[in-house]
């Protein structure tokens, strides 16, 4: 008995020992880490499920089909965090300094509240927090935020580009004058976010703003789409999320909204949001940043040598080309292509945070490169800079005809001449609030 | 007038919803004195067997007569693996036992079943009828139609049968019924299994109005307010509650909610069964606890 012990003991010293040297006798050299803060179960598992396979496809066809990034190998590993702050913050704790040797160079966190929660800790670690459509809006000024980046499409150009195009179906802004546009919103923080700007260019073009709250979670709306009814809007903007979207859309119908009338927002515009909602969400239209569809270049290749070699991380093959899967396509090639920025600065090796941050802050993704890998129309052209970290400010909008999205548009850009100031003021009180002393950007 | 009527009827329309999911929580209380925390996941996983029995080919009815007997087994699992080691046990146990069992029947339903978000077409139509100059919702109509039934047919099992002099029994005295014979373990597999039934009732209800999906077990949120005032060992007050939240919670978000920044629903109809914990503890139809001291 005492020699089992003994043994016991024994092997386990050795097992501890091993482990801990684990990590330098595994250290990669030419490898760069993602984190995944990832919700695959949970209360949001049916969007997340979709969108982190279309990120760990895009990586695998990265790695095993052009070999990596400039050869330099993608390595990541997942965070189970159920969309929940906490974990989101405890992954980044967990992988801020690598794994393995390989540095991490960015983390996406994917949530506005974490992106809020990690704001001082991003700039402390000097690790990029990416948010693409989402984040904290006034982030876009990089002299203050020099580690946030709320990519593709802010809170505030979301607003713009759902009025420019109620403005492009009028016939111009002229025609905004005098009509009542009410936003039907998520009250949360994500849900309020957009009433600055709504104000700002109901002054500017003339037309009524109407703003009317639905609590979490949503699913019981009649007393707001009565509201809705009597103020007999011209247009309505959705900017719900999770199961208030499909519950507003069938309550607008069931009292008489026409459903054309309605626009929903990047985060009511997904199969999710129109499929329980059924013949109700036929001609529905809602802002793509992340368009929906399989048949862009891509998708294509993806096919073939991912999905068709049996390498998917999609369980469920009828979520190729839905939106979460896109949206996980896009990240990973914003990511992918920051990576490639950075080596042309700092050679073809694994990016720390910092020149994660400089890849970042200095990303241009042209129509030409756009066709290049295969993204051509699935995501819109991006510029960065030191004090412009939102890069595209554009978004397309599709409709759903009863069994799939159509692009109806293409890429309708936000008025960010407008909005500027406004981001600008919020910037200034924030660095104001937190002592911070802005960068030169000039 | 024909708004505030309007918005009246609707609410106590949309209360009726609310009162379905609250019936489950009163069957399983009146009869174990338990609070079954799982009565959402128990939705949950009823709604989610039934659109995927439906996906694998099966026609409707068949679905749901399928569903019936998955939850008759799951309620019988339930009794034999959790609720027969904890006899005895305090009512804090039994109810930290229930708030476990949602965790795993949640797991389990999404792992089984897949967590992607499901339509569920049940032939009614969610589009309004004009009854002069009223709107009121078809769906609604529907709903308030079938908790009718459902109350009907669950007064006529309590008062016409012998299962229900059983399980009335078990309410009123748990020993006194045991000393004369009653297999307690045997209500509480009935119990449970009718709770499963109407959890699915509720489910297919509330799953034909927003998806099938995981926020379904969030529902029971709205049923708890409704408890509170119609009272927890009472179907008749679950009806009642229900009824009062809906219309409660329509005329404060229509009328007071512009005053206080919009958005009320929620905390209104907590605010509300607050203010009846005042006057009536035991709720509008729930039996008041004497106690020798």
């Amino acid at each position: 008995m005492r020699n089992i012990l003994k043994r016991t003991v024994l092997a386990a010293t050795l097992a501890a020992a091993l482990m801990g040297t684990a990590p330098v006798t595994q250290a990669a050299t030419n490898e760069q880490f993602i984190p995944l803060p990832t919700y695959r179960v949970g209360p949001y598992a049916s969007s997340g499920i979709p969108w982190w396979a279309g990120v760990i496809d895009y990586l695998r066809y990265i790695n095993e089909v052009e070999g990596g990034v400039d050869g330099v190998k993608l390595v990541w590993k997942e965070c189970e965090t159920e969309w929940s702050t906490d974990r989101i913050v405890e992954c980044y704790e967990r992988y801020k300094k690598g794994y393995n040797g390989a540095p991490t160079a960015f983390f996406f966190t994917h949530s506005t509240p974490a992106s809020y929660a990690l704001m001082d800790k991003g700039v402390a670690d000097r690790i990029p927090l990416v948010d693409p459509a989402g984040g904290r809006t006034e982030s876009t000024d990089g002299s203050v935020f020099p580690y946030a980046f709320p990519l593709l499409l802010n809170y505030y150009s979301q607003a713009s580009v759902g009025i420019n195009y109620i403005a492009q179906k009028e016939g111009g802004f002229e025609k905004l004058k005098g009509k009542k546009i009410v936003t039907v919103f998520h009250d949360s923080a994500y849900g309020r976010e957009t009433q600055a700007p709504m104000e700002l260019l109901a002054k500017k073009y003339g037309f009524e703003n109407i703003q009317i709250p639905v609590a979490d979670p949503g699913n019981e709306q009649s007393a707001q789409w009565r509201q809705v009814r009597q103020i007999k809007p011209d247009w309505v903007f959705l900017r719900t999320w999770g199961v208030s979207t499909p519950v507003g859309i069938k309550t607008a119908a069931r009292f008489g909204i026409p459903v054309d009338r309605l626009i929903g927002d990047v985060w009511a515009g997904s199969e999710a949001d129109v499929l329980p909602a059924g013949a109700a969400a036929k001609g529905y239209q809602a802002l793509a940043p992340f368009p929906g569809g399989a048949d862009f270049e891509i998708h294509r290749r993806l096919r073939k040598f991912i999905l068709d070699a049996g390498k998917s991380d999609l369980k469920d093959p009828k979520f190729f080309g839905s939106v979460y899967y896109n949206i996980g396509l896009i990240n990973a090639a914003m990511a992918v292509e920051a990576l490639r920025t950075g080596h042309r600065k700092f050679g073809n090796r694994p990016l720390n945070g910092e020149e994660g941050g400089w890849a970042f802050e200095h990303l241009d993704i042209s129509d030409a490169r756009l066709k290049e890998i295969g993204f051509f129309g699935l995501l819109q052209k991006l510029k960065l800079s030191c004090n412009e970290h939102e890069g595209g400010g554009a978004a397309r909008v599709q409709q759903w005809d009863g069994k799939k999205w159509v692009l109806v548009t293409d890429w309708v850009q936000a008025d960010r001449k407008a909005l500027r100031p406004l981001i600008d003021a919020k910037a200034a009180a924030y660095a104001r609030e937190k002592n911070i002393k802005p960068r030169d950007c000039s | 007038m024909n708004f505030f009527l309007e918005t009246l009827i609707g609410g106590l329309l949309a209360g009726t919803m609310y009162s379905l999911v609250a019936i489950g929580f009163v069957l399983i209380y009146k009869a174990s004195g338990v609070f079954n925390f799982a009565q959402g996941a128990m939705l949950l996983f009823a709604a989610l067997n039934c659109v995927s029995l439906q996906e694998a080919g099966l026609p409707f009815p068949a679905a749901v007569l399928a569903s019936v007997s998955i939850m008759i087994v799951l309620a019988l699992a339930i009794e034999r693996a959790v609720l027969r080691p904890l006899v005895g046990r305090s009512q804090i146990t039994l109810f930290m036992a229930t708030l476990g069992l949602s965790f795993i029947i949640e797991g389990l339903a999404q792992g089984l079943m897949g967590a992607e978000v499901r339509a569920l077409d049940l032939g009614i139509e969610d589009v309004p009828i004009t009854i002069g100059d009223i709107m009121v919702s078809q769906f609604d109509l529907f709903a308030a139609a079938t908790a009718g039934i459902l109350v009907l047919v669950l007064a006529l099992l309590f008062n016409k049968t012998r299962i229900g002099v059983s399980l009335r029994a078990v309410a009123d005295d748990t020993r006194a019924a045991l000393s004369i014979g009653i297999n307690l373990n045997r209500i509480w597999q009935i119990v449970w299994a009718v709770a499963g039934i109407v959890g699915l009732v509720a489910g297919l209800l509330w799953g034909a109005r927003q998806g099938v999906q995981f926020a379904l077990s969030l529902v029971v949120l709205k049923a708890l307010p409704v408890l509170i005032i119609g009272g927890f060992t009472s179907i008749g007050g679950a009806i009642a509650g229900g009824l009062i939240v809906g219309a409660a919670e329509n005329l404060a978000e229509v009328y007071a909610g512009p005053l206080l920044g919009g958005g009320i629903t929620p905390w209104f109809a907590y605010f509300l069964a607050l203010a009846f914990l005042y006057v009536r503890p035991a709720g509008l139809f729930g039996e008041r606890a004497i106690e020798r001291v």
